[in-house]
């Protein structure tokens, strides 16, 4: 009878499960390190922006300020020098949204009706022409700036605002092509196949079947843009004068200025500033991001 | 069918080739007005190919579409008067089932209280009046392909295309939903071209079915011509399951076969007129459903003693695998027979149930 207790007495329900396994110790503990390692420089950047520069003569770079100032941030935001002019980051936050806007709109349009004509209306070379932009992707820029400034100066948009807008729009266009076309590729064939039957053209299919469809994939590319955009120095530097610098070139200004003593606490104001604009599109849309670049990976 | 009997759809020499590869090759086909046309054959023979090209979505590499008399070859896929109903249902996902059914109708340009009359309609035809303002998300397969018919429907288009529309769905509803589509065809009488890879639906809704091959189509015939008077041996083989025995042997000028263990006399054998097997080479033919067991096969013109190799139970009915010299004998039973592996018992069959073909060509004789 000791069979049948057995089977009375045995495991039943879920498994239970201990926490402190030697593998979760391993994991959780890898996690931590590294997530201590790159909260380190954050945490010193942003406590070293409150703090007034005598406390920052003491050393500790560590430990919170005793006495919080916001100073460092006004400054960095509407007094700080750079060259001749001295009313801080703004002018170059507005700069930058003014780069922004119009380069990640006309961009992500353009690249989504690319992408659209590439995977549901093939035509005669349109592998051919796919293969060429995506080339595009792989060729380092470098190469392609002397003759953009060409370009431009014949255009006679060099050094003004749509200039840049341009040259964010064509640098953007493989990389957002191909994650449209991608994206695309993955709805079924058959789906267009009907939405002509029932007689949608190109416009119609794309404005009232495709796009409502491309959420996800219009997140993940404005994502890329916006960030991709924003971080964006040597373009800036190179296609826009003084007047019209986005923050970054600016930031690189204030912070490399050599009059004066070092304001270390300004300096890292303005950074975070900067960096401000990025980190909340990845707060916002992190999810929505994970899911939209799942999605256009999935076939090409 | 001639041509100039009333056809809605006619179809001359037509050619498509993706690129060096000839899908569909020198196809010619005329469909009458209002006739239920089965497209039946294995996978990648050019099915879903011609049904792309009737519907205006591939263009043809030569030959004409005739639809309703009128050459579309050139047309728009909307100008055709064609609804299409697919495997996959196609519905458009962000719109509900009343914006599905809609779409088509505005894109028409149709005034909006004739698109309202014409849901209304359509939805109470197919049942489906409570899903209208549901997404496509929530419905059930059976209830995505309702409204993919329905979008058809909705249309009111004269000839209706199928790909494979049942495939999707288990089986039950598939029973159900092929009833359905008939009825809905002897309510309609339009036009229907249907493509199929299941028998039943092929046999059960057809008219007419066009078994293809290799881009050309091999017979057009109706299911009962198709089923017992296949045109060679391939629409045969294709047609029936459990699949036709054959076998092959000669056939001499006084009509006896010999081969394969078989010696027996096909006189009573409706030949087709005019064809005769050259070299004598022959294939025998029989329907697992035309051999005969136990008692019945004492009344059989050919008889002879098998073994039963292996026994499958199906339900309704049983089928059997048994041996005569070496040779498979695949037959059915009534389900309640009680046969075991390894019993003797005697079969038969009659030689107007057989079928012959040619050994070279593989057309019937
Ligand atoms: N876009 C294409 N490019 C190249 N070849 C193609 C293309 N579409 C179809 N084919 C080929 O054409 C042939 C016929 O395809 P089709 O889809 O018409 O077959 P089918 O009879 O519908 O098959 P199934 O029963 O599997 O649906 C296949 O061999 C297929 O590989
Ligand atoms: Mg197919």
């Amino acid at each position: 009878m000791t069979d049948e207790t057995n089977l009375v007495d045995g495991p039943r329900g879920p498994k239970p499960k201990r926490a402190f396994t030697r593998r979760n110790i391993f994991v959780y503990g890898t996690l931590l390190l590294f997530a201590v390692y790159y909260l380190l420089p954050l945490w010193v950047m942003v406590v070293t922006s409150l703090k007034g520069m005598p406390e920052i003569r003491m050393g500790n770079i560590f430990s919170p300020p005793v006495e919080v100032t916001f100073q460092p941030w006004v400054k960095a935001w509407s007094e700080a020098c750079t060259g001749i002019n001295c009313d801080g980051l703004s002018r170059g936050f507005w700069n930058s949204i003014k780069i922004l806007i119009p380069s990640t709109i006309v961009s992500i349009l353009i690249a989504s009706i690319n992408g659209y004509a590439l995977s549901k209306w093939r035509f005669k070379g349109s592998e051919t022409f796919f293969a060429i932009l995506v080339l595009g992707a792989f060729i380092p820029y470098q190469i392609m700036i002397y003759p953009i400034v060409i370009l431009l100066r014949e255009a006679g948009l060099y050094g003004s605002l749509w200039g840049l807008v341009l040259v964010h729009t064509i640098f953007g266009m493989p990389i957002m092509t191909l994650l449209f076309r991608n994206y695309f590729t993955g709805i079924p064939d058959e789906l267009f196949k009907a939405a002509r039957v029932d007689g949608a053209g190109f416009w119609g299919i794309f404005i009232k079947i495709m796009l409502p469809m491309s959420l996800p994939i219009i997140v993940v590319a404005m994502i890329l843009q916006i960030t991709g955009i924003w971080n964006d120095f040597l373009f800036g530097v190179i296609y826009t004068k003084p007047d019209l610098y986005p923050m970054t070139v600016q930031l690189n200004n204030i912070v490399n200025s050599v009059q004066g003593v070092k304001e270390y606490n300004v300096n890292m104001a303005a950074t975070l500033l900067t960096g401000l604009v990025p980190l909340v599109i990845y707060f916002i849309s992190g999810k929505l991001f994970v899911r939209g670049i799942a999605a256009g990976a999935v076939k090409g | 069918m001639s041509n100039n009997m009333q056809s809605s759809i006619s179809i001359r020499d037509l050619k498509l080739s993706f690129g060096s590869f000839d899908v569909l090759k020198n196809l010619n086909l005329e469909i009458g007005k209002g006739e239920f046309l089965v497209l039946l054959g294995s996978s990648g023979c050019g099915k879903s190919t011609l049904l792309n090209c009737i519907a205006g979505l591939l263009d043809v590499t030569d030959g004409q579409i005739f639809i309703n008399g009128k050459n579309v070859t050139w047309e728009e896929p909307s100008d055709r008067g064609i609804g299409m109903v697919f495997q996959s249902y196609a519905l458009y996902p962000q719109m509900t089932v009343k914006g599905n059914l809609a779409f088509g109708l505005k894109n028409a340009k149709v005034p909006k209280a004739e698109i309202e009359k014409r849901i209304a309609r359509t939805a109470e035809v197919l049942q489906i009046e409570s899903l209208l303002t549901r997404k496509p998300a929530a419905l059930s397969g059976g209830q995505r392909q309702r409204v993919a018919i329905g979008r058809a429907l909705v249309r009111h288009v004269d000839v209706f295309l199928f790909d494979e529309p049942l495939s999707n769905l288990d089986a039950k509803l598939r029973a159900d939903l092929r009833v359905e589509i008939k009825r809905l065809h002897h309510q309609l009488k339009n036009t229907m071209i249907y493509v199929t890879h299941d028998q039943v639906e092929a046999m059960t809704l057809a008219d007419r079915i066009a078994i293809m091959k290799g881009g050309v189509v091999m017979q057009l015939d109706s299911p009962s011509i198709i089923y017992n008077r296949p045109a060679n041996k391939y629409v045969a083989d294709f047609i029936g399951s459990p699949a036709m025995n054959f076998y092959q042997g000669t056939l001499d000028k006084d009509n006896n076969f010999r081969g394969d263990g078989l010696s027996l006399s096909v006189t009573g054998y409706p030949f087709e007129e005019g064809r005769v097997a050259q070299n004598q080479q022959v294939w025998l033919g029989i329907r697992p459903e035309h051999i005969r067991s136990a008692d019945a096969a004492q009344q059989c013109a050919v008889q002879m003693g098998a073994i039963v190799e292996l026994v499958e139970p199906m339900g309704s009915d049983t089928q059997i695998w048994s041996v005569v010299d070496k040779q498979n004998y695949r037959f059915r039973v009534d389900g309640q027979t009680e046969m075991t592996e390894g019993d003797s018992i005697r079969i038969g069959f009659d030689p107007e149930n057989l079928s012959l073909f040619d050994r070279d060509s593989e057309l019937r004789l």
